[in-house]
């Protein structure tokens, strides 16, 4: 049999999957590369269980229970929890499961990097997050200048940092405060900001309002904010980072914020976190971030789909 | 009655009482936020798009359309006229509404008629149609500078480049997504 008739019998399924052959060295060049840049700096890699009993309680977060549990949605409670052990620098690459999140970015089961370091702020955990990038993607051939949807993205000129308010005087058709009390902040944030964030170089956008704060810690000397901040490139948002909250009373109050709220929407909710809670009293100052590994593969080989950087699709494993 | 997340490309809906199908959606949810459905949405009658956001509490009225079979009877001024082969309603159309259908259109013809209510708002042609040539110019090998196809025209005054061997009063088939040529009608 030639080669020319054994590909005319293959299916179209494997032909699709068998296209995605770059994509996938690709990934584990970059995989490879995420480690070696950890591993240089004394970050020591951990797995924590896939399995768990209690999810970080979030609004817009909808975990898979499975086997009386729950398959996590970000490994950050467990990892906080070794923090407050005493490991000061740790990283982990994990499936995580949102459910119902499906879209040419989202995909309902997806890869995370997340890393913390304890004695750092955001602040520092951008300049991490800078240098991580860069680090991958000259280890991916994208050395100095990347090209993703439309954009030439310059990674040796300085970036881009912008506060969320800073964002919203710049681009919205109504102010901050509006956006907030209208339940409009987030359709601002897909129509109006996101398109022009990392167009030319990365983007941070940073300190955002204090009700999203979800678990990071409030700017010291302004309390309407909290010091979270997200990585965009291209438009694509790439990473979430915190100066972590360390206060549980604190947390405590904004996980029943978010469980009530999910409660008010018919939404279930799991039990509220309380070995995390108990663990967060002990845990030393530290920044985390999580980062989005498919989407960084879409970025770093120009590639517009999700679907693209995946061995399988849910939908090619459903039988 | 849809919700948000039954939105998809193709869906159709209903916006201040018209028909809009979605032509483009995106799934997106921005950082922790909730889950946002970007839809480019088309007026099925004026064909107008525009982009728009919707969120999970947002809820959908179905746009309720129906494709029924007519036959294509005349053209009188601005209007084509149709017959409803089941209930022999006569249905009209503007040029408008027919645009480039009117190049397959003859006498007969089957083809589908989209309503939104009692309105015909739409033509959907079969996918191939047989048409006579009414015109050819003589073609002598070497002459076109476009290879190895002549203009000819047929039966409904539309305009088609084909093999040089077509001639006048054959029956062609022509693919009317395209409006290319497709082979000899034989026999």
């Amino acid at each position: 049999m030639s080669p020319g008739s054994r590909a005319e019998g293959l299916s179209p399924e494997i032909l699709r999957i068998s296209s995605r052959k770059a994509a996938l060295l690709l990934r584990a060049g970059l995989l490879r590369a995420i480690r070696d840049f950890f591993d240089s700096r004394d970050f020591l890699e951990v797995e924590t269980p896939i399995l768990i009993g209690a999810p970080a309680p979030e609004l817009h977060i909808d975990p898979i229970e499975a086997e009386g549990g729950y398959l996590q949605t970000s490994p950050e409670l467990c990892m906080k929890r070794l923090l407050a052990a005493g490991f000061k620098k740790i990283y982990q690459i994990s499936k995580c499961f949102r459910k119902g999140e499906r879209g040419n970015l989202h995909l309902p089961e997806f890869t995370m990097l997340e890393w913390y370091h304890s004695g750092i702020g955001y602040r520092e955990l951008m300049t991490e997050c800078v240098e991580l990038f860069k680090f991958v993607a000259g280890e991916c051939g994208s050395a100095g200048k990347i090209r993703f949807r439309n954009h030439e993205i310059d990674l040796e000129r300085p970036w881009e940092y912008l506060r969320v308010e800073e964002a919203f005087e710049r681009w919205s058709p109504i102010p901050l405060a509006k956006a907030l009390r209208d339940g409009d902040f987030d359709i601002i944030m897909v129509e109006n900001i996101e398109p022009r964030l990392g167009r030319n170089v990365p983007s941070f956008i940073y300190d955002y309002p204090i009700s999203l704060g979800s678990l990071a810690r409030s700017v010291p000397d302004d309390g309407r904010f909290a010091e979270r901040f997200e990585f965009y490139v291209g438009g694509l948002e790439l990473a979430n980072g915190f100066s972590e909250l360390c206060d549980p009373v604190e947390q405590r109050g904004r996980f029943r914020n978010d469980i009530s709220a999910r409660q008010a929407l018919g939404k279930s909710c799991g039990p509220m976190p309380e070995r995390f809670l108990d663990a967060l009293g002990s845990m030393p100052e530290a920044a985390g971030i999580a980062l989005g590994v498919d989407r960084m593969v879409m970025v770093m080989g120009g590639f517009s789909d999700i679907d693209s950087v995946v061995a399988f699709t849910p939908e090619e494993t459903a039988d | 009655m849809y919700n948000a997340s039954d939105l998809r490309k193709g869906l159709k809906i209903l916006i201040d009482n018209e028909p809009y199908i979605i032509t483009d959606f995106q799934f997106t949810k921005p950082g922790k936020g909730q889950a946002l459905y970007r839809c480019r949405l088309k007026n099925m009658i004026t064909g107008i798009t525009f982009e728009r956001t919707y969120r999970s509490v947002d809820s959908f009225e179905q746009a309720s359309l129906e494709q029924r079979v007519t036959q294509y009877l005349y053209k009188q001024e601005n209007e084509f006229c149709f017959m409803d082969v089941e209930n022999y309603n006569q249905v009209f159309l503007s040029a408008e509404q027919v645009g480039d259908a009117k190049n397959f259109l003859t006498d007969n013809l089957e083809v589908e008629i989209l309503f939104f209510g009692e309105r015909a708002i739409g033509i959907t042609l079969p996918n191939f149609v047989n048409l006579t040539v009414t015109h050819s110019e003589p073609w002598a090998k070497g002459d076109s500078v476009a290879g190895d196809s002549k203009p000819v025209t047929v039966e409904t005054d539309y305009v088609l480049r084909v093999p040089p061997f077509i001639q006048e009063n054959e029956k062609i088939v022509i693919d009317t997504r395209t409006g290319e040529y497709v082979t000899r009608v034989k026999g």
